[in-house]
């Protein structure tokens, strides 16, 4: 197991020395080897950790909960640095485009490096610092291509985020704070520890660290009103690593939140923690779901999805029943897969139409035989439609709702995810089925004399395989997911449900 | 009532450090030029290594000594040293070219600005006295200080509209959270301190990084402030 762990905090600094030093063929194709053997080793551990807690030397830890966020990190990196090998090559040529992918390899496994460690450590200034990695690494990334909107974009995202995390590490000292009344002065801030004596730790401080970690890591996630960076950051960030962005990013900064949930659930009782998810997860729903309704650019709308559904993550956690809780874990898994599908989709229809506004794209179906039907999928996925995984899991954390007597709440719930389809059918509607535009069409709205002055019609085909196969891929885990989760898992989740349930 | 008994010299002289860090933050609001505000930023962090070794020689922690050397040497020289290098050429190291503008966000006047820091400094310093937290390394009343910092620190950055000077900002509203972290987690391994700084190093270079790029941006698109955060309203909706 030991030999696991320490694969996965090494294969993607590994891949990120090649494409250092090697070429951006080499870069690549190893970039997609480490993504795929990630998966592989987390896959691995999912037996173990779904019967014992593992822990390796003093900053290494990983139980059941861990393996589920890093079941999703490694998920879309495995996606993604495969998808990239066709998305790259439609963006740049020669001389540039070496530069770029190398770069741009680099840069994604590091990230990837770094959400894969937040959920290993055992320490909470440990997955601090992780998480603050995740940041500046994900925000020179969304700069990488040096256009006005993403140097914006990664502005607002560094400062807000950072910010935020400042706050969170006010959290962690008051945390410190806490556990130091109890385990003595040189207590580590190891999470385990703490977690045992929760029922001991002073009340003000370890309420004050619950707070300070939800409003700062809440910033992460993108809960209301401090989600402010997230939707600039998703649409001018090349579309994979929006992917990533978007289904791990701001689940592994959940779950930082959930560990705090964790142990102030332990000394508090679950009722406050429970209380202030259930504010911050109701107001993004609410206001996610209303800006869906009204967008032009279809990333920001996948990015307003996910403060959507991050909303939906905290919801579930409040309202605590068991049943609520593996929905929350499963819609983690199936979240990953739903976004990132649907950002890979959309980063095909801007390869093909050359534009992020709604209005620009038209007869998405015909034109693109695989893509078209997959993004459409993805979005129902998203928009909890049967047989997706999206849709089991909202049905268990709706049916956790009414169990824990929720009723408003779970009816709030349930308004707000039919608001959010109806938005994104809306747009997707638009963008796939409506009939594109006809030579003829173009005709008309040509000069004085008839001459088309648009760009050449566009023809049928996919930019690249590469950039189909990963959502293939996808699909069929979201399938399986809803339809039937397997054996490990299911046991794997319920192990991590227990967790987090605690002694109450 | 008694009469409040005067405090003892480590009480008072860390008392002092602390206030002197809070005017330090206040300081920000009036330097207009950035190379000043480095130089605050290397005095505030320099007392925050004093106090350092103030409470480790007060509480025998002698790791503190080496943490108060380690943060000198990366806050107080070594920051300040890559800020400088990465900015220069930017229209605010240079000179006082717009060195009026960048002062003020056009929201509210520099004097509102103040009162209004004022307003939320005291607010911080009196909820965190409120929360009745005792038994700590350092006294209390620099607890409650070091939220008036972090506050103000964010009112710093909501003022100031270029680039630069909103990351300095943000490095000052971590100078609070360590004086925070001095009162309240004077014991933490040094490891994870030490993990701490170099993050914020990793941090600092990428701030680095983006502000350069920023300002290639704005000379593209012919700005005459370079760092101003004016032009950043594209992304709405």
């Amino acid at each position: 197991m030991i030999v696991i762990a320490v694969l996965l905090l090494t294969l993607p600094v590994a891949a990120a020395l090649a494409a250092l030093v090697a070429g951006a063929r080499t870069a690549q194709a190893v970039t997609a080897a480490a993504g795929i053997a990630t998966f592989g080793l987390v896959i691995a551990l999912v037996p173990a950790a779904s019967r014992r807690d593992l822990s390796f030397g003093t900053f290494i830890r990983i139980d059941a909960l861990s393996v589920v966020f890093l079941l999703a990190t490694s998920f879309l990196y495995a996606a993604v640095s495969v998808y990239c090998i066709g998305y790259l090559r439609g963006g740049h040529d020669g001389e540039s485009f070496s530069r770029y992918a190398r770069r741009f390899s680099l840069g994604l496994n590091l990230f990837a490096w770094s959400m894969l460690a937040a959920p290993m450590m055992s320490n909470l200034a440990l997955l601090w610092v992780a998480i603050e990695v995740t940041t500046v690494i994900s925000a020179l990334l969304v700069a990488i291509e040096g256009t006005d909107g993403s140097t914006e974009a990664a502005w607002k995202y560094i400062l807000i985020a950072s910010a935020g995390l400042s706050i969170a590490l006010l959290g962690t000292i008051f945390m410190y704070y806490a556990g130091a009344q109890v385990l003595g002065q040189h207590y580590n801030l190891a999470f385990a520890p703490l977690l045992q004596v929760a029922h001991q730790l002073p009340h003000t401080a370890v309420r004050l660290a619950f707070v300070l970690a939800v409003l700062g890591f809440g910033t992460k996630v993108g809960l209301f009103p401090v989600h402010t960076w997230l939707p600039d950051a998703h649409s001018e960030a090349p579309t994979p690593v929006s992917a990533l962005l978007s289904g791990s990013l701001l689940a592994v900064s959940f779950y930082a939140i959930l560990r705090y949930y964790q142990v102030a659930a332990g000394t508090l009782g679950p009722r406050f923690p429970r209380d202030v998810l259930l504010v911050f997860g109701v107001a993004s729903l609410l206001i996610a779901a209303l800006y869906l309704l009204d967008q032009r650019d279809y990333k920001r709308l996948l990015a307003y999805s996910s403060v959507e559904h991050m909303g939906i993550l905290a919801i579930g956690v409040s309202f605590g029943a068991p049943v609520a809780l593996a929905g929350v874990l499963l819609h983690v898994l199936a979240h990953a897969a739903a976004k990132g599908n649907a950002f890979m989709g959309a980063g095909v229809l801007v390869r093909k139409f050359g534009s992020k506004q709604i209005s620009s794209v038209r007869g998405g179906l015909d034109l693109l035989p695989w893509s078209g039907p997959l993004f459409l999928a993805a979005i129902l996925a998203l928009s909890a439609m049967p047989p997706f995984g999206i849709f089991r899991s909202e049905f268990e954390i709706v049916a956790g709702g009414l169990a824990a007597s929720r009723n408003v709440a779970a009816v709030i719930l349930v308004v707000g995810v039919t608001v959010a389809f109806f938005g994104l059918s809306l747009a997707t509607n638009r963008m796939l089925l409506s009939p594109r535009a006809t030579r003829a069409a173009a005709a008309s709205r040509g000069g004085p004399e008839g001459r088309p002055t648009g760009p050449a019609p566009l023809t049928r085909g996919e930019p690249s395989a590469w950039m189909v196969l990963p959502v293939v891929v996808g699909l069929a885990a979201l399938l399986m997911l809803g339809l039937h989760p397997p054996g490990e898992l299911t046991g794997l989740m319920a192990r991590a449900v227990t967790q987090l349930g605690g002694p109450a | 009532m008694l009469p409040a008994q005067a405090p003892g010299a480590y009480t008072g002289g860390a008392n002092v450090i602390a206030v002197l860090i809070l005017l330090a933050e206040f300081g920000m609001f009036r330097q207009a030029l950035l190379r000043d505000q480095i130089r605050l930023y290397m005095a505030q962090s320099g007392l925050i290594s004093v106090l350092a070794v103030i409470v480790g020689a007060a509480r025998h922690l002698p790791e503190l000594y080496v943490l108060a050397g380690l943060a000198a040497a990366l806050k107080v020289v070594a920051i300040p040293l890559l800020l400088r290098r990465l900015l220069r050429g930017t229209d605010l190291a240079e000179g006082p070219a717009g060195g009026a503008d960048i002062a003020g966000s056009g929201g509210l006047s520099l004097a509102s600005t103040i009162l209004v820091a004022i307003v939320v400094a005291a607010f911080g310093f009196f909820a965190a006295g409120a929360l009745g937290i005792r038994a700590v390394a350092a006294p209390v009343t620099a607890l409650s200080v070091s939220v008036s910092v972090v506050l103000v620190a964010f009112v710093v950055m909501i003022h100031r509209r270029d680039v630069a000077s909103q990351a300095i900002g943000l490095f000052s509203l971590e100078n609070g959270i360590s004086l925070a972290a001095l009162v309240l987690a004077a014991g933490l391994p040094l490891i994870l301190e030490v993990a701490l700084l170099f993050d914020l190093l990793v941090a600092v270079v990428v701030f680095g990084l983006l502000i350069r790029l920023h300002h290639l941006t704005g000379l593209r698109q012919g700005r005459a402030e370079s760092l101003s955060t004016a032009d950043l309203t594209s992304l709405r909706g």
